[in-house]
């Protein structure tokens, strides 16, 4: 009981750390958490990144660690980016799409398949009568398009999955 | 069945595990070496194009390319940092020409001119270099996904799952261009051509090419690999050049290079040669 009380805490601390390119959503829901050991008051966390070249990384890994040596009980805390699981944005939970909403991104198109050309509706007005403007964004995560029905331009996350052959 | 697939079955799951064979060490670290070098040089070839890209979109798409696939070097230093050969840093900065194995054509410069000075870049070149330098990439890639070093078939998935993109890009860009005016097509067959006589490196293997294939560290060799690539090509391609690929300058995997290696090297590490010891 004791240990998993602690996992919980450990999660719950990690569901208020937000990728710093994308204010209000957290790490835990952009589904970069992978595995949480808890060893008396040693924490070791594994995340995935989700761009291998995404410049934030080390920014996250800083901003888990103190976020998590803040509990009392914590004497120390071990980040460790791990590639033994690939990141893909069926990851990311149902509140981390409703919080990309809110800030403009639309959550990647569900049931994607890797090849086929993508849709997504406007996280504003949720017309699908939208285009892409550019599939590269300010991001690598991210896509710029155009809402023809608001008339507003909007970002939407990229749908990353594993290649149909080497699932 | 091929030499080696027995070994295949072979798999080493850990950098402690691989540094206990001297030859699968070797042949390791030299694949890792081109799979870093290259997108190392393609990546730093990108970044000079930073702000004089054809158009505002294109800037923005050839640039977030460009910092992903710098991304994956990483990816491949940080293996062989695993592995002891240097401080993955280090590796990027400060090697000698010969110690690289990126394929030659890859490191050619992108025009006359520098970025700071005269740009007279070519995006024909930029063009066509990329879409050829994806398509191998994908290939080899795959070949790698399914290696018998665990912690890079790892790296090679994560790759191919973002790789669709970069890809899709550039070959979007060369059939617009082949359909385009007549001095496009000029211009993009000049360099067509151009490539086919620089290109074979980048789709071979190198001297350890064997030892690679045997230990199962790729699951296809350089053989089918460059006929994977011409079969790609061709099925794009408006018009291919006659006759068979060239290395002109030599071999990039052995560590033959030309003097645009260098200009890149010492442009790329000019902050980090300033100051050696600085902390980042």
């Amino acid at each position: 009981m004791y240990e998993i009380s602690r996992q919980d805490e450990i999660t719950a601390i990690l569901k208020t750390v937000d990728d710093p390119e994308l204010p209000s959503v957290s790490v835990y829901d952009l589904g970069m958490v992978h595995d949480v050991t808890v060893q008396a008051n040693e924490v070791e966390i594994k995340m995935v990144p989700t761009f291998a070249g995404c410049p934030a990384l080390d920014f996250i890994e800083i901003k888990v660690k103190r976020a998590v040596e803040e509990l009392d009980w914590v004497h120390q805390c071990h980040v460790k980016f791990t590639m033994e699981h690939q990141w893909s944005t069926d990851a990311i939970t149902e509140k981390g799409k409703e919080e990309l909403k809110k800030h403009g991104i639309a959550p990647p198109p569900e049931n994607y398949q890797p090849g086929d050309e993508w849709t997504v509706n406007c996280p504003y007005c949720n017309s699908d009568y939208t285009s892409m403007e550019n599939v590269f964004g300010p991001t690598a995560c991210r896509s710029i398009l155009y809402c023809s029905a608001c008339k507003n331009p909007f970002e939407a996350m990229k749908p990353v999955v594993q290649p149909l052959h080497l699932k | 069945m091929e030499r080696g697939e027995e070994k295949m079955s072979h798999v080493v799951e850990t950098a402690e595990l691989a540094k206990q064979d001297a030859t699968y060490l070797q042949a390791l670290t030299e694949l890792l070496f081109q799979l870093g070098d290259d997108d190392l040089l393609i990546a730093f070839r990108g970044s000079e194009w930073l702000g004089l890209a054809p158009h505002v979109e294109e800037d923005v798409a050839y640039s977030s390319i460009t910092q992903n696939t710098m991304g994956h070097a990483v990816m491949y230093y940080n293996l062989l940092e695993e592995l002891g050969i240097g401080k993955a840093d280090i590796l990027a900065h400060d090697r000698k020409p010969q110690e690289r194995r990126n394929g030659i054509y890859i490191e050619k410069r992108n025009g006359e001119g520098n970025y700071l000075d005269e740009p007279y870049y070519d995006w024909a070149l930029a063009v066509v270099r990329n879409y050829f330098y994806e398509t191998f990439k994908k290939i080899k890639l795959e070949a790698v996904a399914n290696s018998s070093y665990k912690p890079l078939a790892n790296v090679a998935r994560k790759v191919l799952m973002e790789h669709p993109y970069h890809l899709a890009h550039w070959k979007l860009w060369i059939k617009q261009l082949s359909n385009s005016t007549e001095e496009a097509k000029k211009r993009i067959q000049d360099r067509v051509k151009e490539a086919w006589e620089e290109f074979e490196d980048v789709l071979e293997l190198g001297k350890h090419a064997n030892d690679i294939r045997s230990f199962g560290l790729v699951s296809i060799g350089e053989e089918e690999m460059k006929d994977r690539w011409l079969d790609e090509v061709k099925s794009v391609l408006a018009d291919v050049p006659e006759g068979s690929l060239g290395k002109k300058y030599g071999n990039g995997r052995n560590g033959e290079h030309t003097q645009d290696l260098e200009q890149a090297i010492q442009t790329l590490a000019e902050v980090y040669n300033s100051d050696k010891t600085a902390a980042w």
